[in-house]
């Protein structure tokens, strides 16, 4: 066991007070010692995109970042956005186009989807797949994913 | 067949549980005093082990133990076949050689278990790796199949003097009197290649032996909770009731986690008794893609016989099929690719050979396909040959072949991986294809579109072929269905889900029969205190199995329901109505009890029951069919290729699909894109690369290439033909692998359409621009 670091992190706006080894990944870190589970673990090597997360605002993958990184940064989870009783928009959207299966990549779509839509309200088909790109999906083909970000779209701009 | 909920788009019940977080995969288990297993595996795919010493391991704080085969004693032993030897087919020799849980003295393939060390974490467990010395001495690996096949070959299991795992034959009809009968023999050697399952959640295990109840309960992301059940309990000596596994939500399945009797089920278990502590194991991906179980790998040498007016009078198929270092999972692939190979078309006469072989490589087992891929691939390419030798359309040929519904029922005279001959229960093969010709506008594309793209320059080129998909065999499924006191139903099953939606299609077909709502019917699946018998989910039988016995034991329940409700109204049963959670008097809607409170009325405290009354709304059912219901389709593909990239751009992609009754078209739908998906990127992206000593060069997402959102098309356009199975009240037939079937040989058929006048014969099922690209340089002359 090497020495222990301090790291202060917010999470989805709770403040966590930790003291970890320098070699403790974000991902396991949120997973393990926060008990935020819906943060998935999919590839370890930056591919799959199932353990998107935010970290200040950014999609990025928890399983490339180092817990101690994450000091006095902001990171917002899956469990961030919708309950089971209230889901976020693009949630209801992904359930009502039937755009998720066994369910293990979808937080990291999610979490990929969320600034992406608040940058680019209103995509294109096109800069949708390239958006997702980074996400690796094994049981839908993609298709349906793609048409919940445009109902999501069109309805959150409708709101706004 | 509709109800309220049957055959409508109903949007799934689990999913706000997966889209928030709220769904427990495997991973996501803690249990107090939990410790963490990691698997020390073999760099070599063939060595002898001289010695492995983990003694320094030890003195690494954080370390609890570490095991090596020895260490297991008696315990070690080479796992169970999990899927009886085919002595159903006359003549057939199969050699068992079953996976060792952990390697002992000798390493068949790279990746295999060497030592297990448990420790307070992950990361301390794999840090232990590195205090172990393995001492081997490495030999050459066996790699290409038919270089095993040979006697020359170096033997992976050394005792049985040969390569040989299995030799089935089979013959409908006489294939040489067919050939003498021909006026054209095309014959070829092609490749099925290599792929992954890939599920996004790996494998994972965790075990807790409770001394004092004396109990083993495990979570397992598996496919197949009762056979691992079953395989726990007999290894350990417990009774079945001792051992109680549950499956949690599982991240996607395709296969593999069907496969059981590996280092992690048999050993943990033991371990965990030892120790007496829980212990977790979640496999990461590098094991996942060395270590757990892949499929396809299958050389063809085909020969096909015809007239020259295009009537197929037989079929010959000699294969190579890859069971890599051991054949636990038995024959199910191969036999699939047999039955599959002349599943579409009239083939009268047909020969087919599985040589199944042993290599330095991690086991096979299915993968979405399973082995039905390889033989529609091998088919649908021999036809295209075949076309190019008479000058005929590839399209024409096809139609002049396809079987026609009045040949249902159709007995193939070619035994299957269930062990019994293959009957196609029901189809309209020719109305699938039909429709998906219209559907692409072939005449159009032939006569207008293709011709003007051509003058532009351009490479346009389409592939259209059929396929079929057998599902849903044998042996059973079941079902307890229980209305609970408080009008909620609950329906327990043995099967295990990994995302089909089987939470949602099963409630559906109680809450038509009970007139409840769809979400008051709650669907367990995979824990074996609910429910404990049933075979597992593979071959697309959950909703067919399942949903038939559920359909069953809704009967059961609602005529429980009726009796009851009938004495407690005091009315005749034909009297009695079920209004939406309660039952009530026809025409009196007033006078109703609530299914909950009946539920409570079926199960009296005191009193005296007639006899041959069961207390409670609750039933049990099972279903097992004489022979599985096959589904069928067409699939037509147009390509643009990049001449000088030989990149595709998929312009069209249409695919007609006929599996009987619908439960539920929207979850029908993705089934068939998934598999599409998988398909795509079998035909383009995917491929397990074995080098020459036996090493895996593309165990990582950076090298084994998974189709992404842009690879997809943008539309894949469906059509849907409805012919019922004649097998099952319900009419259902499966579909899960359907999708994935089509893909490769329409993509190698659009690309020798597109450099038509390069004449390409492509061999193979993986075409990346790369190996396009090789072709176009050796038909160039290059």
């Amino acid at each position: 066991m090497s020495k222990l670091f301090p790291v202060t992190v917010t999470v989805n706006g709770k403040v966590y007070e930790r003291q970890v080894e320098p070699r403790l990944l974000l991902s396991d870190f949120l997973r393990h010692d926060l008990g935020l589970l819906g943060t998935h673990v999919g590839c370890e090597h930056g591919i799959c995109g199932a353990c998107t997360i935010l970290f200040d605002g950014e999609a990025v993958r928890s399983c490339l970042i180092f817990a101690v990184q994450a000091n006095g940064h902001e990171i917002n989870t899956v469990e961030s956005l919708g309950t089971p009783e209230n889901l976020h928009p693009l949630q209801q959207s992904f359930t009502d186009k039937h755009a998720l299966q066994c369910g293990f990549c979808t937080p990291g779509f999610l979490m990929t989807l969320v600034p992406f839509l608040e940058e680019n309200p209103k995509p294109t088909e096109d800069e949708i797949r390239e958006a997702i790109d980074g996400n690796i999906c094994r049981c839908t083909g993609y298709e349906k994913i793609v048409e919940a970000v445009q109902d999501a779209a069109e309805k959150m701009t409708q709101k706004k | 067949m509709t109800g309220k909920y049957f055959g409508k788009p109903v949007k799934r019940l689990e999913d706000k549980f997966l889209l928030t977080g709220n769904a427990k995969f495997i991973d996501d288990i803690q249990l107090p005093g939990m410790l963490h297993a990691a698997f020390l595996r073999s760099d070599y795919a063939h060595a002898k082990i001289i010695k492995i010493d983990y003694s320094e391991a030890l003195k690494r704080p954080g370390v609890v133990a570490v095991y090596t085969a020895e260490d297991f004693g008696d315990f070690w032993k080479p796992g169970p076949l999990q899927v009886p030897p085919p002595t159903a087919i006359p003549g057939s020799k199969f050699n068992a050689r079953t996976l060792v849980p952990i390697a002992k003295d000798k390493i068949r393939f790279s990746g295999e278990p060497l030592a297990v060390v448990i420790a307070e974490s992950r990361y301390i467990a794999e840090d232990a790796f590195d205090d172990i010395i393995v001492d081997v001495e490495p030999l050459p690996a066996v790699v290409d199949l038919e270089k095993a096949w040979e006697d020359t070959s170096v033997l992976v299991h050394d005792d049985l003097g040969t390569n040989l795992a299995a030799l089935v034959t089979q013959e409908s009809g006489s294939y040489e009197e067919a050939k003498k009968q021909a006026d054209v023999v095309v014959s070829k050697r092609m490749l099925i290649e290599h792929v992954a399952a890939a599920a996004m959640e790996n494998r994972g295990f965790v075990v807790n032996w409770d001394e004092r109840n004396q109990e083993l309960t495990v979570w397992a992301g598996t496919q197949s909770p009762l056979t691992i059940r079953g395989s726990i309990s007999r290894a350990l000596g417990l009774a079945e009731s001792q051992v109680h596994v549950i499956t949690p939500y599982i991240g996607g399945g395709f296969g593999p986690k069907v496969m059981s009797s590996q280092a992690d089920d048999v050993l943990l278990p033991w371990i965990s008794k030892q120790l007496k502590r829980p212990i977790k194991w979640i496999e990461d991906r590098r094991e996942n893609f060395l270590a757990t179980t892949s499929e396809r790998d299958q050389v063809h040498h085909c020969e096909i016989a015809l007239k020259k007016d295009g009537t197929i009078l037989g079929f010959k198929d000699v294969f190579y099929h890859n069971t890599g270092a051991y054949d636990s999972y038995g024959m199910t692939v191969p036999l699939n690719t047999q039955t599959h190979t002349v599943s579409n078309y009239r083939v009268p006469n047909f020969y087919t050979q599985i040589r199944m072989v042993f290599t330095n490589q991690m086991v096979v087992t299915p993968v979405r396909g399973a082995g039905r891929s390889e033989g529609i691939h091998a088919m649908e390419r021999m036809i295209d040959f075949a076309a190019h030798e008479l000058g005929m359309d590839p399209v024409e040929l096809r139609l002049k072949n396809l079987l026609k519904p009045e040949e249902f029922p159709l007995k193939t005279g070619i035994i299957g991986q269930d062990f019994v001959e293959g009957v196609l229960d029901s189809g309209d093969y020719l109305g699938n294809m039909k429709m998906c010709l219209d559907m692409v506008e072939y005449d159009k594309f032939r006569k207008e579109i293709q011709p003007k793209a051509r003058k532009e320059g351009k490479r346009l080129g389409i592939g259209v072929v059929a396929f079929t998909e057998g599902t849903a065999v044998g042996p059973y499924e079941g079902v307890k269905l229980t209305v609970s006191t408080n009008g909620k139903v609950t329906l327990a099953t043995g099967y295990s889900s990994q995302g089909q939606g089987h939470f949602t299609v099963f409630a559906q077909i109680v809450a038509d029969a009970l007139n409840v709502k769809v979400e008051d019917v709650k669907v367990i699946t995979g824990d074996t205190l609910h429910f404990a018998w049933g075979a597992g989910t593979f071959a697309s039988r959950g909703a067919t199995l399942v949903g038939t016995a559920t359909h069953l034991a809704s009967q059961k329940v609602r005529a429980k329901i009726f009796a009851t409700a009938s004495k407690a109204l005091g009315v005749p049963e034909d009297q009695v109505d079920l209004c939406e959670g309660s039952v009530c008097v026809i025409g009196k809607p007033e006078s109703s009890i609530p299914l909950g409170t009946l539920a409570s009325m079926a199960n009296p405290m005191r009193g005296v029951v007639e006899p041959g009354v069961e207390p409670g709304l609750e039933a049990t059912a099972y279903y097992g069919p004489p022979h599985g219901a096959t589904g069928s389709g067409a699939c037509a593909v147009i390509l643009d290729i990049d001449p000088d990239t030989c990149k595709p751009t998929i312009e069209r992609f249409v695919l007609v699909h006929d599996c009987g009754t619908v439960i539920n078209p929207l979850l029908l739908e993705g089934q068939l894109q998934g598999g599409v998906s998988m398909g795509i990127g079998n035909a383009f992206y995917e491929k397990m690369v074995y080098d020459e000593n036996g090493q895996m060069v593309t165990a990582s997402f950076m090298d084994y290439l998974m189709p992404l959102a842009s690879d997809m098309p943008k539309k894949i356009e469906m059509g849907h033909l409805h012919t019922p199975s004649p097998l099952n009240p319900l009419g259902i037939k499966g579909v899960g692998e359907a999708g994935a079937l089509p893909p490769p040989p329409a993509f190698a058929q659009a690309f020798e359409d597109a450099f038509y006048d390069k004449k390409l014969e492509l061999l193979e099922s993986n075409l990346s621009p790369s190996v396009i690209f090789s072709y176009l340089k050796k038909a160039e002359g290059e």
